[in-house]
């Protein structure tokens, strides 16, 4: 017994070593394998509000690319009314569906923290349950996706960004043809690129052809430009090939951007849910 | 002891808000980023017990955890950091300094000395942060090249860090 104690005190470093390493991966594997909110994540109150004052200096520095991108959001918006008002309602019987009219809400939420160097990628926005957000909700900003939100608090919500090797949005080739497949970050290094994966083989993709979000999901709303397409091909000989984009969304600049409530997900996913009953 | 604990616990903040403030922007794209707050349980007292040390080993990478989103990553690997760094301790300083609770500071240690223990102790925290953060051996030419990249990174901030604040002081090794 005596002997014992001593070879415990003896090497007291190594089995202190193996009960603290062993709690940090019981840690780390738990939460891989739940993605539970837990207390030690960036939505908690005190790290939440660290980041949102250093955000609040970060602010200033830009302020003029910010700018920039408003006025041009501003253009865009006023391009479109400009064709709404040019049609001649006297021409035609115009039919309007009034439920996708207001189908999505938007909420502008602010970037307070941001990764783009990690292999797991997660941003934090200053809007949470108070504010009417909750998970699985996607984010967007005015020129592209930007992921999925994750974790809610009372003031803070955390978003699992494209930059993310477990996320997959839905995708479609064109605006109008129905060529879809997944988009992924897949290559796990450059923030600038994704991949589309399980494009089928007999789609023709060009260089410079634009992405959109094809709308099948209850998280985007349908015809939002994703990126362009630099290599058609990645893959060939299978089935199915896999196409490498360029984002549009600049996730080193993300500053605004706006949480998508869609109003009729409930209504889509309980009836969607159904099916598997049905299986 | 006392402007010990206090001088550990104004570091323990600097390292960790500058860390997570201004570093963890910083990269070449996902291959190199540079964790310099483990410069905090280098300099920690040379006596401290080995419980307190793993315990706030553990805390310290918490706290990053919190900030980084990957809960118990950098737990794991500033652990091992503890563990590294009272082995090397042991075979480096003799009795006299082992029991002391001086810092094991650039000043008070000499530049080999010390120069060594950075190198040794980045290599061993960044060995086993990106073996948790992978979780596999998958991609082990891609995830050993963060590892060296980063940890060129890290401990030429960190040098940058000792430069900046050195004070000789007695040595106690050379």
């Amino acid at each position: 017994m005596k002997n014992l104690w001593l070879f415990l005190v003896r090497y007291n470093a190594f089995f202190l070593f193996i009960l603290f390493f062993v709690f940090s991966i019981v840690l780390v594997v738990r939460n891989n394998n739940y993605q539970r909110a837990s207390f030690f994540n960036s939505s908690n109150a005190v790290v939440g509000s660290y980041f949102k004052k250093i955000n609040s200096w970060k602010a200033y520095l830009a302020l003029a690319d910010d700018n920039q991108k408003l006025l041009e959001e501003n253009a865009l918006l006023r391009k479109q009314l400009q064709g709404f008002l040019a049609i001649d309602t006297n021409s035609q019987i115009q039919l309007i569906d009034s439920i996708e009219i207001d189908r999505y809400d938007f909420t502008v939420a602010t970037v307070i923290n941001n990764s783009i160097h990690q292999k797991s990628n997660y941003i934090t926005l200053d809007k949470g349950s108070s504010h009417g957000v909750h998970a699985n909700m996607g984010v967007i900003t005015s020129n592209g996706i930007v992921g999925i939100v994750e974790n809610v608090s009372k003031n803070f919500s955390t978003v699992r960004s494209l930059l993310h090797p477990d996320i997959r949005i839905s995708v479609s080739l064109d605006s109008v043809s129905d060529a879809f497949g997944s988009l992924v970050w897949g290559n796990n290094i450059d923030s600038r690129y994704a991949m589309v994966r399980d494009i089928p083989n007999h789609v023709k993709a060009y260089v410079g052809q634009p992405i959109f979000t094809s709308g099948y999901s209850t998280l985007f709303p349908k015809g939002i430009k994703v990126g362009h397409v630099i290599e058609p091909e990645v893959v060939s000989g299978e089935s199915f090939k896999e196409i490498r984009i360029l984002l549009t969304t600049d996730f080193s600049k993300l500053h605004h951007v706006y949480i998508v409530k869609d109003k009729l997900a409930e209504e889509k996913v309980s009836l969607e849910a159904l099916n598997k009953d049905n299986e | 002891m006392n402007n010990n604990l206090i001088s550990n616990i104004i570091r323990f903040l600097i390292l960790i808000f500058i860390q997570v403030g201004l570093f963890k922007n910083m990269g070449y794209y996902s291959l190199a980023t540079p964790f310099p707050y483990i410069l905090f349980i280098l300099l920690l007292p040379i006596g401290l017990s080995n419980f307190m040390l793993f315990v706030i080993a553990l805390l310290t990478g918490l706290t990053v955890d919190a900030f980084y989103d990957s809960v118990g990553v950098h737990a794991a690997a500033c652990v091992a950091l503890a563990w590294f760094r009272i082995f090397f301790h042991r075979i480096t300083l003799d009795i006299d300094a082992q029991e002391s609770l001086n810092t094991p500071s650039w000043g008070n240690m000499g530049f080999k000395w010390f120069g060594t223990y950075v190198v040794l102790s980045t290599l061993a925290h960044h060995i086993v942060l990106f073996f948790v953060e992978v979780f596999s051996f998958k991609n082990f030419l891609n995830t050993l090249s963060s590892i060296v990249l980063s940890s060129v990174f890290t401990i030429v901030l960190i040098f940058i860090i000792g430069i900046v604040t050195y004070r000789r002081k007695s040595r106690l090794a050379s």
